[in-house]
């Protein structure tokens, strides 16, 4: 993993000393409020609905478990001893007092953490896949070239004040895991004759005006990465609708231009970005590799496995749903949920952090990753280690065999936390999950995939969610709106809205009613939901969710 | 004829904790929603506004919030304020765990 070097640790030390300073004026009233909004949201400081909350930077979804305990020391110290993950693999602290931040940040700072450019008009932290350095199907690490990107962009001084926030995903896999389509850039490792490099997308993201990435670069060569990044984002800098929030994104100015002038403007810039870049990121970039080489890998016998899971349906079920494959022989990928049916999406306590910790420690070669989806992942463990790990996960409720199933739902923290929000997210997440789970249903279900957001925003991915909820007010009331078919995959698409929308108590039986018309019209097991949805269009789903308009569609005949 | 003016209390997060809180006619902020200073007349409320903001080492966001009146004082008139003034949802934190 890579370790900071003296110039970062450095600089987040004067940061947090600047910042502490800040904190001081601001409790003095020396600052007024206008004066330290731009200092705190620079330093990932939000004030929420009935409290502050600290969202702190995990870049490209990895950790140590020193850093993953110190999560838990802070959660238990200044928190109400949780934290909550989310989709953009950050840890949000919900309860944070002022005078405690620069404490919280010195501690983080401990541990090589930090919450600079989680907010604010900047490029925010770097995501990527979370099988990143694991995953079978990988064409090399993302994690690298995404910290290259996070050293380019942390301070950059030409994008500190971007027309609004910009954010970056990196995958090295063909399976798209890190939703590199609805990200201002994805960049996808492809290679091209032999040669390395990446497939570059612009203008995704989701929101009010949600879009799929279009493709600005085929191939471009790993070692022109940074300065046509810096082409696009300097492009868009000067051209983005300053004058208009709900337009400054990069997807607007691509849409408004269109993506062949946006593509002219960009290789413009390039071919003179190109010779400022002399090498000395590909220097860089190397020194970086070498810090993020793969694990020792043990060869050893996986009979433990072998016999756990022939004899042990618990673990089985388990091993079946929540293990993912590795590159390694003899290892596997452990996606920890943090969905535990009826509790909340992506929150962890400090002892559930403190056993992934350890467990990381003992079991996977340290390492640990968060996932865009709310989870944990172990992503080096031996076979023959994963019955211990199971019971240990058992003990501290980690252990339910949900991932990708109806109760693995991505939902943001919606009106229960966020100031902006419309509705609730979260206890819609907790009474779907529960109920499905009093079913006994969610394992004939299959991969269905639920994502919930409490406003326009889409922080919660509705849009490419197999079902997406999207919470509003309506006339003073929580009112939730369905979308189907969305995608977050490599064959990306955005969901259609299904009609008018569902008070509260109606959005269960509604999805009920979904599940089971699928259940009806599914060819077999194997046919995913998703798929039946793209075979047979929306209008079966539709007349499952609106019985009452069938009913008088079939008296008027 | 001027429109019926709803009532309406202050409201913004305390400076430290962040906490939801309220101005009482004593110019004291109060945690309680109950025990708010309702205000009826929209002059005075602007007026009570300008007095609130200018206390910004105490308080970020004042705002005026519609109430209703009732026999044990205020109520939210939309679930946004209920939930301010209650806590989250999900966990028994924030205000209904400092009762
Ligand atoms: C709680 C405080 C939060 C605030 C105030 C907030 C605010 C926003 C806003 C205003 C947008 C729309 C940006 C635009 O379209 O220009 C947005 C988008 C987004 N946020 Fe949040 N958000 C919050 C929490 C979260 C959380 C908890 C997550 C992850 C679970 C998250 C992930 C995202 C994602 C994935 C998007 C959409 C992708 C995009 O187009 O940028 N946010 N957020
Ligand atoms: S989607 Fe809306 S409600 Fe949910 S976290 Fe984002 S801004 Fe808040």
């Amino acid at each position: 993993m890579y370790q900071y070097s003296d110039f970062d640790a450095a600089f987040v030390a004067s940061r947090n000393a600047q910042f502490r300073q800040q904190v001081e004026r601001r409790i003095d009233g020396s600052l007024t409020e206008d004066e330290f909004r731009p200092l705190r949201l620079m330093n990932g400081l939000y004030l929420q609905l009935h409290a502050y909350m600290l969202r702190v930077a995990i870049p490209y979804g990895t950790l140590s478990s020193a850093q993953m305990r110190q999560l838990a020391y802070i959660a238990e110290r200044f928190d109400k001893g949780y934290g909550h993950f989310t989709t953009r693999q950050n840890i949000q602290y919900n309860w944070p007092r002022l005078s405690d931040v620069p404490d919280i940040l010195d501690a983080l700072a401990e541990v090589q953490l930090h919450a600079i450019q989680t907010s604010g008009n900047t490029i925010r932290n770097v995501t990527a896949d979370h099988f990143a350095g694991a995953a079978a199907d990988e064409i090399a690490d993302p994690r690298p070239v995404a910290e290259l990107i996070r050293q380019w962009s942390t301070d950059h001084p030409e994008f500190q004040f971007l027309p609004r926030k910009f954010k970056i995903a990196v995958t090295g896999s063909p399976n798209d895991r890190a939703v590199t389509k609805a990200h201002d850039i994805g960049l996808r490792m492809v290679e091209q004759n032999g040669e390395p490099g990446f497939e570059v997308i612009v203008g995704g993201g989701l929101g009010r005006t949600p879009m799929i990435g279009k493709v600005i670069r085929e191939f471009l060569p790993r070692a022109e990465l940074l300065p046509y990044l810096e082409a696009i984002v300097s492009v868009w800098n000067l051209l983005g609708r300053r004058d208009n929030k709900y337009k400054a994104r990069i997807k607007i100015t691509v849409h408004e231009h269109g993506i062949d002038d946006i593509r002219a403007r960009v290789e413009e810039r390039f071919a003179l970005l190109r010779t400022a870049f002399n090498g000395v990121d590909q220097q860089i970039l190397a020194g970086i590799e070498a810090q993020f080489a793969a694990p020792d890998f043990r060869t050893a016998p996986t009979d433990a496995f072998d016999t756990a899971y022939a004899e042990d349906p618990v673990f089985r079920s388990w091993a079946d749903t929540n293990l993912a494959p590795h590159r390694a022989d003899g290892y596997a990928i452990v996606q920890v949920s943090l969905k535990a049916q009826g509790e909340t999406p992506g929150d962890a306590s400090a002892d559930q952090m403190r056993l992934l910790a350890d467990l990381a420690a003992r079991y996977g070669h340290d390492e640990l990753r968060i996932s865009h989806e709310q989870n944990v992942i172990l992503p080096h463990v031996h076979k023959s280690d994963l019955p211990a790990i199971h019971a240990e996960l058992e003990a501290q409720r980690l252990a339910t065999a949900n991932i990708g199933l109806i109760s693995d739902i991505i939902a943001c923290p919606g009106m229960d936390y966020c100031a902006l929000a419309t509705a609730r997210s979260i206890p819609i997440a907790q009474e779907i999950a529960t109920r499905f789970d009093e079913l006994k249903l969610e394992h004939d279900i299959g991969a269905l995939k639920i994502k919930i957001s409490g406003c326009i925003n889409a922080c919660g991915h509705h849009h490419v969610g197999h079902i997406g909820i999207l919470g509003l007010d309506r006339a003073g009331v929580e009112n939730y709106q369905i979308t189907l078919g969305g995608d977050h995959t490599e064959t990306a698409a955005l969901g259609a809205r299904t009609g008018r929308g569902f008070a509260a108590d109606e959005v269960i039986p509604a999805i009920e009613r979904l599940v089971y018309a699928y259940l009806d019209l599914r060819t077999d097991r194997s046919e995913t939901f998703l798929e039946t949805y793209r075979r047979l269009g929306a209008d079966p789903f539709k007349a499952a969710l609106y019985p009452e308009k069938q009913e008088s569609r079939a008296n008027a005949a | 004829m001027s429109r019926i003016f709803t009532p309406k209390v202050i409201t913004a997060n305390a400076l430290i904790e962040g906490d939801v809180i309220y101005l009482a006619a004593d110019d004291s902020w109060t945690r309680e929603l109950t025990e708010a200073e309702v205000l009826t007349d929209e002059a005075h409320a602007q007026l009570r506004l300008l007095e609130a903001e200018s206390r910004q080492a105490e308080v970020v966001g004042a705002y005026l919030a519609d109430v209703k009146p009732s026999v044990t004082g205020p109520e939210p008139t939309h679930f946004r304020e209920e939930f301010r003034r209650t806590g989250p949802s999900n966990y028994f934190h924030g205000k209904q765990a400092q009762r």
